[in-house]
């Protein structure tokens, strides 16, 4: 088992004729993913690596029975793109998609939870269950099969992560990239949650960062519900406040959102606290 | 992207929310006309990007025009906070019986538009709110419904507001609403709302920012984008899709991924902080790390005179890491860099890249395996190099 994907998934791509969404579905399914179609309005009707273009998400999915949709459309055809998922009735949502706007993505969040969708992202990586699926654009290269979960808010530290893991012997059960957003669909705690109840998960790792207070809902839920042990580090100790850190979400607001106050949290709770990511493994080991 | 003053409230009289009649300027001369005609008492306010302004003598009150050309003379061109004052309001004096506070922000926790409001305003709201949470009303805002009648009259009444002003005050929160969801903000502020000598409700002081991912459906107040407080460097990196933050350490940093780019200033602190070194700026390269990426990357960086080394780290994952390193030496020929460099690469084909890194035998560039060799060389040759 593993957690929100495996090769039992049927994935759709949103965005499968464009150039980002066609080269990371090839991936994809270069790793085994099971790709059963993809959707461009306008586009329905052609063919893209043998897997068949749809116009609409309701007739891919009446026609492919898919119950995972990758979404890698533009900033401003994601919020849609999003909703049209849920609204097909797909069980999960991915969003890769960077750059959109906050008052979009309160309304999808609301919307996918009327629907009963869940939704990781956007601007994450997307998901792994190595040797299983993938679904986004995490490098094959960065891991391989085990019993450590990862969650996190960042695509190239994940990565490299999950690559020191490998080099040391550690390999993963899956692999979550929440984004660095302010609002997202999956939150934290509602990963290490699932990692909890997954029966191939032992150990987790969270790599947080500034901004917001998701980490620090994570450490309550660490301390009070949490029986597996989690090794975390927090990116941005040495970021100036009232600076946006590259991700729309990495900013301490108002005093709040330091990488001190959630490592604090975090430590208290039981978590293992990296002052280097390096040290991840070691503390995992 | 934040508004001035003057513009927030232009925009909030847009949506029906009352505000001074007041006048932007750019000289003292204007400053006197507008004064004469407005007659009576003025408030002459300074338009910068910081707070503090009124501290720092940005906001002065004037009896009639001679007076107001004066306080205009001292404003403008003033320095606050390193930012030089171009444009002062000039607002009609407003009779202030009471200041209260209103704004609609993003609360990103919930995933919901939060409206917060308070009858006592005029001072700083997360000062209010660490001293007196219970003095400020906090109200939801389902994203998809928006704002609901009953909440209007929930928060007119949690809050305390007079009866015989809820009609006002209502049409007020309603436009504020309004002003929120249709320009995009991330916050539309009210600081303060005052009630005035007649009992009206008065917009005296506004603040609005805008989502800056939303600007391309907002060409008219994309328009508006003052970026006076904007580095020459920082806009530089803008136009090339980088991400680029100058901080005061000497270790310039070039990563790819902003999660990774904040590991890797937060290790230059971590090895060097003990000697007062540190990052001097946090930067995003984005996917691919072309050559013609990496050498606008480098001179951006290199444009910071306190720059004593530059740390590469980047983790090849689609991207091949002797790709990168190729992408570095060409352009480090261009760019030819006086300060030492620190190459990390991680990733799909680390060792081939590290490889054509050493095998080039620049005497200026070095290459470390982890992240943590890596920081410390570069903590190492900014030593030396002092």
């Amino acid at each position: 088992m593993s957690i929100l994907i495996d090769r039992s998934s049927k994935v759709l791509v949103q965005g499968i004729t464009g150039r980002q969404g066609g080269f990371h579905a090839k991936l994809m399914m270069e790793y085994g993913t099971d790709v059963v179609g993809g959707v461009t309005p306008g586009k329905g009707g052609e063919w893209f690596e043998g897997k068949p273009v749809f116009d609409t998400m309701r007739k891919a999915v009446e026609t492919t029975n898919a119950d995972v949709s990758l979404v890698t459309v533009p900033a401003r055809f994601a919020a849609d793109a999003m909703m049209e998922a849920a609204d097909a009735g797909v069980r999960l949502v991915i969003c890769l998609t960077e750059h959109i706007p906050v008052s979009d993505m309160m309304r999808v969040v609301s919307y996918c939870a009327q629907k009963g969708t869940r939704l990781i992202g956007p601007n994450c990586p997307g998901v792994m269950t190595p040797g299983e699926a993938k679904v986004g654009i995490i490098p094959a290269m960065v891991a391989v099969p085990g019993n450590v979960g990862v969650v996190s808010k960042s695509g190239t530290l994940t990565y490299e992560v999950g690559f020191a893991m490998k080099n040391a012997g550690i390999g993963n059960s899956t692999i979550v990239g929440i984004g660095g957003d302010p609002v997202i669909g999956t939150t934290f705690v509602e990963v290490l949650e699932m990692f909890e109840n997954d029966p191939e998960t032992e150990k987790v790792a969270l790599l947080g960062e500034i901004g917001g207070s998701a980490e620090i809902v994570a450490a309550e839920y660490i301390k009070n519900a949490m029986t597996k042990p989690v090794a975390a580090f927090i990116a941005g100790r040495s970021a100036p406040p009232g600076k946006r850190m590259g991700h729309a979400g990495a900013i301490v607001d108002g005093g709040e959102g330091s990488a001190e106050e959630k490592i604090q949290a975090l430590e208290a709770a039981g978590a293992r606290v990296a002052a280097n990511p390096e040290e991840i493994p070691g503390l995992l080991s | 992207m934040k508004l001035h003053e003057y513009q927030s409230k232009f925009l909030f009289r847009d949506f029906g929310i009352p505000i001074p009649e007041g006048v932007v300027a750019t000289t003292a001369d204007e400053v006197q006309q507008i004064a004469a005609e407005l007659s009576g008492v003025v408030v002459i306010k300074a338009q910068v990007h910081v707070g503090g302004r009124g501290k720092a003598g940005g906001v002065k009150v004037a009896k009639n025009a001679e007076e107001a050309r004066a306080c205009a003379e001292e404003i403008l061109g003033m320095d606050i906070k390193g930012l030089r004052v171009e444009k002062v309001l000039v607002d009609p004096g407003a009779d202030i019986d009471r200041e209260i506070y209103l704004a609609i922000t993003n609360d990103r926790g919930a995933g919901r538009p939060l409206i917060m409001a308070s009858m006592d305003g005029g001072m700083d709201i997360e000062e209010l709110n660490r001293e007196r949470p219970d003095a400020i009303t906090r109200e939801h805002i389902d994203p998809i419904l928006g704002l609901q009648g009953f909440q209007v009259t929930y928060i007119a009444s949690a809050m305390g507001m007079p009866r015989a002003l809820w009609r006002q005050f209502g049409s007020i929160l309603r436009g504020l609403y309004r002003c929120y969801v249709q320009s995009d903000a991330e916050l539309a502020e009210i600081n303060p709302l005052v009630i005035t000598g007649e009992g009206n409700l008065l917009a005296v002081d506004g603040k609005v920012i805008i989502d800056d991912n939303a600007l391309f459906r907002q060409p008219g107040l994309r328009a508006e984008r003052d970026a006076s407080d904007e580095l020459e460097s920082e806009r530089q990196a803008r136009e090339a899709g980088i991400t680029y933050i100058k901080l005061d350490g000497q270790i310039g940093c070039m990563v790819n991924g902003a999660g990774l780019a904040m590991t890797t200033m937060d290790m230059t602190k971590l090895y060097g902080d003990a000697d007062g070194i540190g990052p001097a700026n946090f930067l995003d390269i984005g996917g691919g790390a072309t050559p013609e990426q990496v050498a606008t990357a480098l001179r951006i960086i290199l444009s910071d005179s306190n720059v004593k080394c530059v740390l590469f780290n980047i983790f090849g994952g689609i991207t091949r890491c002797d790709e990168v390193a190729n992408g570095i030496l060409t352009a480090y020929n261009e760019v030819k860099p006086d300060v030492p460099m620190v190459i990390r690469l991680q990733g799909t084909n680390a060792p081939a890249g590290n490889r054509i890194i050493s095998e080039a035998r620049i005497p200026n560039i070095m290459s470390a395996e982890t992240l943590t060799d890596a920081a410390k060389m570069a903590v190492a040759a900014v030593k030396e190099g002092a």
